[in-house]
């Protein structure tokens, strides 16, 4: 429990509670962009120096321009009068219950098999090194790593072909 | 001269023993950042004089070339104009409009410093000068760089004018678009150096060939390609001109800042032009040998004056080509990036990987060379034929 620890988790939690009850739909995109920021200062915190940086780029870098432009072009820009629908409010926690449970049995059956014995710096250092990281990238999981690619690829065919369609059907009508 | 070489470690060193042993190590961290903090916005004011300047010479005009040491006659050729500047962007009134968000439109200025001063935290200055020498310096980089995206939106969200949202879209749009490029032109240089920090980058690059050449990537078919794409990319990444559609002001006033003034107008400006530096210092670092000199006589110079020599050339070459090409349009910047830029960094890929396993010689050079240019011309060629790149045509002009 460092204090750059507790900072980081404070950050995180409080920006993660402001993004699910603030009222307008953009600071709700904002704060959920500072938990993401402060999700990566923990993993920094850890030494996991390359996955910190990965979640900056794609997360705040990417997947929260995408949320706050989903918002922008669906809505206009007025403010929610009132709080987003919450009809599923009893599947939410439910499926937040169901994803927790999952992730820790994984890492407690994980940490179980192997020792758990505190590493010296220097190998804890070694583990993390970016090399290692493409180096199993290229090795021992190069198949999850090119179907994940091919489906990025079919995703970004499917939506160049969606965006296509409205000037085929104009040239259509032409 | 070892000693003008080792200057500005000698200096850190000196304010870091004043203190007591436990304290030294974040007084060594807070020496390094003072440095940055007080060099490049320094060097933001004397470029805004100089670039002034410079465009006043291209359109024919003199520029700032009054103000210098004021209740004196020293003019200095003008050189006193940003301190005068920065004195009216303090005094100005801060005008923050009725129907804004004022929380974020307070925020947005000052957030966009983040990412803009984090940036210069990993760039190799000069022999052992890298502040931070991380292993992933360069993905460091990119994702810090990768944040600016969400302030320009916060700006252009939170003033609730129509020129603003605009700009902020145009500008996120161009910055998510040529990031790809700009990304994959960097990678060559990573590809060859085999590594993501950029002094490992750097090292690469050091000695000389047999005819006296320095060995920087600049001087590869690959790296040659790799730079240009990196300085479009670049220059687009920063809203220079010819990519400032973001803040073109005939159409949108002044883009995602529009509603801004006084001091939180000078913070956009300061981080535009911090962006702008830390990109020049990136591509010196992967492609202009970082902080080595151009050829064996001159290694006699320190390493940190190459690395700030270098960043003026380019800074002077941002002006030149501000002053000189014309702004491009929305559709024309898109087609750039993703036509012909994309097709180009990915070949420029593959031409690295084959440099990297052909025997070294001139047919390497000649075969990587023509393997890069071919489908340049074709590329080029291709797209001008089928109408996805028009030739400008100049109603007025000719």
């Amino acid at each position: 429990m460092t204090p750059a620890f507790l900072i980081l988790a404070l950050v995180t939690l409080v920006s993660a509670v402001a993004a699910m009850s603030l009222r307008n739909l953009v600071h709700c995109a904002l704060c959920l962009a500072v938990t993401l920021a402060g999700l990566a200062g923990l993993f920094l915190t850890l030494d996991a120096e390359f996955v910190g940086f990965t979640q900056v780029l794609v997360y705040i870098g990417a997947v929260a321009i995408l949320i706050v432009f989903a918002i922008l072009l669906t809505r206009g820009d007025d403010p929610a009068a009132q709080g987003a629908p919450s009809r599923a409010w009893l599947f939410g926690p439910l499926v937040a219950v169901v994803v927790f449970v999952t992730l820790s049995t994984a890492l407690l059956s994980w940490t179980s098999e192997r020792s758990w014995a505190p590493k010296s710096d220097a190998v804890a250092r070694q583990a993390v090194a970016v090399k290692h990281i493409g180096a199993k990238l290229m090795n021992d999981y190069v198949l999850p790593l090119e179907v994940i690619a091919l489906l990025l690829t079919a995703a970004l065919i499917g939506a160049v072909i969606i965006a296509m369609h409205e000037k085929a059907s104009g040239a259509a009508t032409k | 001269m070892d000693s003008l070489e080792s200057l500005p470690i000698a200096i850190k060193q000196l304010i870091v023993a004043l203190f007591p042993a436990e304290q030294q190590a974040l007084v060594s961290i807070l020496v390094s950042i003072t440095a940055i903090l007080a060099v490049f916005p320094l060097l933001f004011g004397l470029t805004t004089v100089i670039e002034r300047k410079g465009l006043g010479r291209i359109q024919n005009r003199y520029g700032p070339n009054r103000v210098g040491i004021p209740f004196t006659d020293i003019r200095l050729f003008g050189f006193g104009q940003f301190i005068a500047d920065g004195m009216k962007m303090i005094a100005k009134e801060d005008i923050v409009p009725r129907a804004a968000d004022r929380v974020v439109h307070f925020l947005a200025p000052v957030v966009i410093m983040i990412p803009a001063l984090l940036a210069f935290a990993v760039i190799p200055y000069g022999r052992n000068m890298a502040p931070l020498d991380l292993e992933c310096g360069l993905l460091f980089f990119f994702a810090v760089g990768a944040s600016t995206e969400l302030c320009v939106f916060m700006a252009g969200w939170s003033s609730r004018n129509k020129y603003s949202l605009l700009g902020a879209i145009r500008a996120i749009a161009q910055m998510v678009s040529y990031e790809v490029p700009l990304l994959l032109s960097t990678l060559t240089a990573v590809m060859i150096a085999g590594s993501l920090t950029p002094t490992r980058i750097v090292e690469a690059q050091a000695g000389f060939t047999s005819w006296g050449l320095a060995n920087w990537f600049l001087f590869t078919p690959w790296g040659f390609a790799g730079f240009l794409l990196f300085l479009t990319a670049a220059t687009a990444e920063a809203n220079r001109s010819p990519f400032d559609m973001p803040e073109a002001e005939s159409e949108l006033i002044a883009g995602y800042f529009t509603e801004y003034s006084g001091f939180k107008f000078a913070l956009f400006f300061l981080g535009e032009y911090l962006g702008l530096f830390a990109m020049s210092g990136l591509g010196i670092t992967l492609f202009l040998g970082g902080w080595h000199a151009p050829c064996a006589g001159l290694e006699f110079v320190p390493s940190w004056a190459w690395f700030f020599a270098k960043l003026g050339a380019l800074i002077v070459l941002f002006i030149w080509i501000r002053g000189t090409v014309p702004r491009l349009r929305a559709d024309q910047l898109m087609g750039l990036a993703w036509k012909f830029m994309l097709p180009l960094a990915l070949l420029n890929i593959l031409v690295a990987g084959a440099w990297r396993f052909m025997t070294p010689g001139p047919a390497r050079w000649l075969l990587c060379a023509a393997m890069l240019a071919i489908p340049y011309v074709m590329l080029g060629r291709a797209l001008t034929e089928s109408g996805h790149l028009i030739r400008r045509k100049y109603t007025f002009a000719e």
